[in-house]
């Protein structure tokens, strides 16, 4: 267990707000909606809320902002940012807090208007003074440079990156919220306009607007709130870096520390997992992921997600929302891959859904794969 | 005086330094005021090789009439990995394995370690 609450927490409620284009709001706004939605699914109000955990994209202080804004006073709140991957930190620190009994309510929120407010992704960082002298596209050359050396080390191609792209765009076909729906076939992908090579406009996330909320509680209070409680059986994280220069080895991120971590502390194994999501920022992510996280070994990933294994009726169902590629991306990921979890391991994912879906994986990425965390969440059999 | 600053002013007198700690002989890139891992504050500088090897490489595309360009990782002979680019020959041509020789050029007013292959 290393000391990690196995199943001693639940998610009773999640939501996702306004993906796509939500003009007429603020960031806040949109994290208010998706945060009352996910409130409600749990019978909560915001007044029950006594942990409250956040990032905003250009809002450092949003712990303060978004507790005045809901008008609560948490005794415990937590702003860590660490890119996209936040979210997946936010869960792994509440369900360490609840299970303290430090609070009994947490939230966890996230929203942006990105896509409406300015059409580009949202930078929350400043760029290193290192870096930008040489002009790297931000952040797409750092995973650019990642997928050259995997390409190099492995042989991987840019074919079997697209097979990514592709699988991702099947699965938002299955999915009456994603956002690019439209028919995309591998020799688009292959074809399409080169940005910082080896990856193309296609093998990059889409940017839009989006908000989500997740709401968790102690296990022995969660059949109060939901007929199906998500438990959290494993959390774990990893740093490695800050700019790409730093990165120890291009083709090996943190998930391969996060990873194992967290699999020990749900006593589960990757063939045991039903569903996994991972933040695909760029089409190299989800192969290195996929490899760190121990479903395919080092090096395999491309061979691995090759002829639709990881697509609607493959293998192994990854990214079943449609990911950042085809989902939405509202600038960090992080929370929809818990949110989709969450769907999924309920039974509620309509036409996408997996059947049987017992243990799910999420796994978040955050800087430029610089911060890594998994998590791993079962149904009421699985505790 | 701040490690960035005077690793440019290095940089400003025509010599790409580099920091080493004295008590463990390893390199350290960039600047910064102790060594990573040990803490170790005895820093020192001194003139690196200038030899190094392409570690990863990408080309950046631009609309014309902008011009593609690199962006590279280098892996310096005295260990340390940092952003660079691959001058003198085409963004294209660039190769990951491929020695390539350090030169301090004049751009946007500041001086900055760029590579050449030999």
């Amino acid at each position: 267990m290393q000391g990690f609450p196995r199943g001693k927490t639940a998610i009773v409620g999640a939501a996702t707000f306004g993906v796509g284009k939500s003009p007429g709001f603020e960031a806040i706004d949109l994290a208010a909606h998706a945060s009352l939605r996910a409130l409600a699914d749990a019978r909560l109000r915001p007044s029950d809320v006594d942990a409250l955990f956040i990032a905003q994209p250009q809002d450092t202080l949003a712990s303060l902002s978004f507790s005045e804004y809901l008008g609560i006073q948490p005794r415990l709140t937590d702003n860590n940012r660490s890119g996209g991957s936040a979210f997946l930190l936010h869960l792994e620190h509440a369900a360490l807090a609840l299970d303290a009994g430090l609070c009994d309510v947490a939230l966890i929120a996230y929203g942006s208007n990105q896509a409406t407010a300015s059409g580009k992704l949202v930078q929350t960082s400043r760029p290193s003074m290192h870096e930008a002298p040489y002009k790297p596209l931000r952040p797409i050359s750092s995973y650019a440079l990642a997928a050259a050396r995997h390409m190099h080390r492995y042989g991987t191609t840019k074919r079997q990156l697209a097979e990514v792209a592709v699988a991702a765009r099947r699965w938002a076909q299955l999915n009456p919220e994603a956002v690019a729906r439209d028919e995309l076939m591998l020799d688009a992908v292959v074809n399409a306009r080169m940005v910082s090579d080896p990856l193309g406009t296609r093998d990059c996330c889409l940017v839009t607007d989006g908000a989500a909320a997740v709401v968790m509680t102690r296990a022995e209070r969660a059949a109060d709130h939901h007929s199906r409680p998500i438990y959290l059986l494993g959390a774990a994280a990893a740093v490695t870096h800050a700019d790409i220069a730093a990165m120890p080895d291009l083709t090996v991120t943190g998930a391969a520390s996060s990873g194992p971590r967290a699999f020990a502390q749900a006593g589960a194994k990757p063939a045991d997992i039903d569903v996994v999501q991972v933040y695909d920022a760029f089409t190299i992510n989800t192969i290195l992921f996929l490899e760190d996280l121990g479903f395919c070994a080092k090096g395999e990933g491309g061979a691995f997600v090759e002829g639709g294994r990881i697509a609607p009726g493959g293998a192994l169902p990854v990214n079943t929302s449609g990911g950042g590629l085809s989902y939405c991306h509202p600038g960090m990921f992080g929370l929809f891959t818990i949110v989709e979890s969450v769907r999924q391991l309920r039974g509620e994912a309509g036409e996408r859904q997996v059947n049987g879906a017992h243990l799910a994986l999420a796994h978040g990425n955050g800087g430029v794969l610089s911060s890594q965390a998994t998590a791993i969440f079962g149904t009421a059999e699985t505790v | 005086m701040k490690p960035d600053e005077e690793h440019r002013r290095h940089l400003a007198e025509g010599r790409f330094m580099l920091q080493r700690s004295r008590s463990s002989g390893a390199f350290v890139h960039p600047p910064r005021v102790a060594e990573p891992g040990s803490g170790a504050t005895d820093l020192e500088w001194i003139q690196a090789s200038g030899y190094g090897t392409v570690y990863s490489t990408t080309i950046v595309r631009q609309k014309p009439p902008a011009t593609d360009y690199n962006v590279a990782l280098v892996d310096l002979a005295e260990g340390p990995r940092m952003m660079s680019r691959v001058v003198g020959i085409a963004p294209a041509e660039v190769r990951i394995g491929m020695p390539v020789h350090a030169c301090i050029v004049i751009e946007d007013d500041a001086p900055l370690v760029v590579f050449e292959p030999p």
